[in-house]
């Protein structure tokens, strides 16, 4: 019988690293991510799991120790945000590269600057293109349900890649909500035990990691990373079976809500697809078509069955939760729009920036993106703001 | 007795021959001399910080390292070490590691990676009191990207960032004392030391510090015949004279207690060790006879403080 309880998303995510019990977490505090490492160190402080908390001086050094954990041998974790991962972002692509299976919990929050502690999706969005695995997260429930597939996707032999689950900051992260909960025992063989082939602190076998890797090789090394990129969708989907068959909880690659027959089409991620599906609700009851697509895995990026979904649809808008600041779209909408470029979609889609430092997404902002589906004549406007104040 | 003869002979070289590093480098006696000190049974993990070291010993698909060896940045060698050390201990807890078996934790950063870069990294692993030594081998500028000064430089050297030009003679600021940085951790063991009398010094420290339980560091002398101006086979001469001259004393603190290992029975003066060296040409030029003396007034304020300490520490 699964476990009945109400915790924020921060609670559910220390929770989870309870039952994984890993072998080292290694973390600095940030807002809003900052009661993981804190929940995680009275687990560590009352005996109630094996691991070995490194309170580190930066979150450099955070995914430093957690590269030299997991290269060790053992399972790392570690848990930021926002400022905390640009910090990080070196060490974050020499996890990729190093190939190591890596768990993070990001907690987004916009970049600065200027400093803004809340939620925006600027610091997931600046490391995108750097190897890992991102599974975004609805609810606290998903965040935790991420956080209990991370390893099996992760560790996986044709996989080797680093993963983050990430949650909208404050509005997930310190909301509590109700969620169902895995027993102990079980998360434990649903997780396994971590068996790396290659690790440094094997004496039989000593390696070298790390080398200096110039023209003759790097090429080709890169190509490995992405075919192990390629190979995650496959895992992602085999473990999220599994998933279901523990939990009856089932997951995708996207979350489809009323997208089937849908003439206008919301996509976007985290916390504000609940909100997109009240509003379909409503919509829906009126007798307008409208749907939602919902990114869980935007890395690696379900390119063909994105392309495939939105089809049908008359008027697409992708909401991104990051500043423009390219001169193009933002970088949900870049894929979007390349997915259905490479499947022959030919679909008019829009783009909004919205949600930026925490700004609130009301579902009177959510209906006016519907509004300007169902009047959109041409792509003259493509790049749009939502919820912006004064004069648009 | 201490005999290298015998230990080079009967203590295989965990470094080897056909890295890249160059000819006259202080660098590689260091690391295949402090490697030696590890017990035979002992597996040793080494964590390096980008650097000449690094760019020089574990190029796809070599190492010179025959035990387990990772480079992650520049600044990051004394965290990722943490890291693995900190998995060492909660998989020798659950079991999951051989009993009868010990592994001790290396960090090689040159004085870039430690002085500067990795500082911080370095001072928040010592802090936590990880069981590993790191050793900085200070060459006393940015050698692998080509001669950049840094907070090791000596006054007045001239590097490619601080050239000895018309107006400005070289770098103008003193070097940054390290060691007692690391002394002021209130670590169990810190030394300095150098490649000098059979590496004696060096091989003693290197034991000590490997063996004694906690964070340890060391700071090691390692010329670099690029940036220092000397001729490759001059290398044990400078460091020699670096010695002789009190400008890199040998000592070792251990939990707080000031030990100098060595004393020059006659100090020798700066100019000894300054002349062979191209970077400090300069200096001998007429009328720059001022800087000569402020280096030596320098050199010997910090001899008496040191000696002030070692009598402070052992009262």
């Amino acid at each position: 019988m699964s476990i009945r309880e109400r915790l924020s998303g921060n609670e559910a995510t220390a929770y989870a690293m309870r039952q994984i019990n890993p072998d080292v977490v290694a973390a600095f505090p940030i807002t809003p991510s900052t009661e993981i490492p804190q929940y995680f160190s009275s687990y560590v402080s009352n005996g109630q799991v094996d691991t070995e908390f490194v309170a580190v001086e930066s979150e450099h050094s955070a995914m430093s120790a957690c590269i030299g954990a997991e290269a060790a041998g053992a399972r790392a974790m570690t848990a930021t945000s926002a400022n905390g991962l640009e910090y990080m972002w070196e060490m974050v692509q020499i996890a990729s590269s190093s190939r190591l299976p890596i768990v993070m919990a990001l907690v987004n929050r916009a970049i600065s600057g200027p400093l803004n502690i809340h939620c925006d999706h600027s610091d997931a969005m600046s490391v995108r293109d750097s190897g890992w695995i991102m599974l975004f997260s609805e609810t606290n429930q998903e965040a935790y349900d991420n956080m209990l597939m991370a390893h099996r996707i992760a560790e996986h032999k044709d996989v080797l890649l680093p993963l983050m689950v990430c949650q909208d900051g404050f509005i997930t992260s310190h909301a509590i909500e109700n969620i169902e909960l895995v027993e102990d025992d079980k998360v434990k063989e649903f997780v396994g035990t971590y068996k790396p082939e290659h690790y440094l602190l094997n004496k039989k076998e000593p390696i070298a990691m790390g080398p200096m890797d110039l023209q003759a090789y790097l090429t080709e090394h890169k190509k490995q990373q992405t075919v192990a990129m390629q190979n995650a969708r496959s895992v992602i989907k085999e473990v999220a079976k599994d998933f279901e068959k523990m939990t009856g909880r089932k997951y995708e690659m996207f979350e489809t809500y009323k997208l089937e027959d849908a003439d206008y089409v919301i996509v976007c991620m985290n916390s504000t697809a609940g909100t997109v599906k009240n509003v379909v609700d409503s919509l829906r009851a009126n007798g307008v078509k409208a749907g939602l697509l919902k990114i869980r895995v935007f890395r690696p990026f379900p390119v063909d069955e994105i392309g495939t979904a939105l089809k049908g649809a008359k008027a697409v808008a992708v909401l991104d939760r990051v500043p423009l600041l390219n001169g193009t779209g933002g970088p949900l909408f870049e894929d979007v729009v390349s997915a259905m470029f490479v499947n022959n979609v030919n679909v008019k889609t829009i783009n909004y920036t919205y949600g930026v430092g925490g700004r609130d997404v009301t579902e009177e902002h959510i209906n006016s993106v519907f509004k300007d589906l169902q009047e959109l004549k041409d792509m003259k406007e493509p790049y749009r703001f939502l919820g912006l104040k004064g004069r648009k | 007795m201490y005999n290298v003869k015998e230990i080079v002979a009967n203590k295989p070289s965990r470094f080897t021959a056909g890295h890249r590093m160059c000819a006259g480098c202080g660098a590689p006696p260091v690391a295949r001399m402090i490697l030696r000190a590890v017990h035979e049974d002992d597996h040793v993990v080494v964590s390096n910080a980008t650097g000449c070291m690094e760019v020089s010993t574990c190029i796809y698909p070599y190492s010179a390292w025959t035990d387990s060896y990772i480079h992650t940045a520049f600044e990051s060698a004394s965290a990722a070490e943490s890291g693995v050390e900190a998995a060492y201990k909660s998989l020798k807890k659950q079991g999951k590691l051989p009993e009868n078996e010990d592994t001790k934790f290396i960090i090689f950063g040159g004085d870039g990676g430690t002085y500067d870069i990795g500082i911080q990294s370095l001072s928040g692993a010592m802090e936590r009191g990880h069981d590993m030594l790191y050793v900085c081998y200070d060459n006393g500028a940015y050698m692998n990207t080509g001669i950049q000064r840094s907070s090791a430089t000596p006054k007045f050297a001239d590097t490619t960032t601080s050239p000895a030009g018309v107006s400005i003679p070289g770098k103008m600021q003193s070097r940054k004392d390290l060691t007692e940085i690391m002394v002021a951790h209130h670590l169990p063991y810190v030394a300095q030391t150098a490649a000098y009398m059979n590496f004696k010094d060096l091989y003693e420290k290197s034991e000590k510090a490997i063996y004694t339980p906690g964070a340890k560091f060391m700071n090691v002398l390692a010329p670099c015949p690029r940036g220092w101006g000397y001729a490759t086979e001059d290398l044990m001469q400078i460091n020699k004279l670096a010695v002789e001259t009190c400008y890199w004393p040998l000592y070792e603190v251990v939990d707080g207690v000031y030990h100098i290992t060595y004393k020059p029975a006659k100090k020798l003066p700066i100019e000894e060790f300054l002349k062979p060296q191209k970077r400090f040409k300069h200096m001998f030029k007429p009328g720059n006879e001022w800087m000569i003396e402020e280096f030596q007034k320098e050199v010997d304020k910090r001899w008496e403080e040191l000696l002030a300490k070692e009598e402070m520490t052992n009262k």
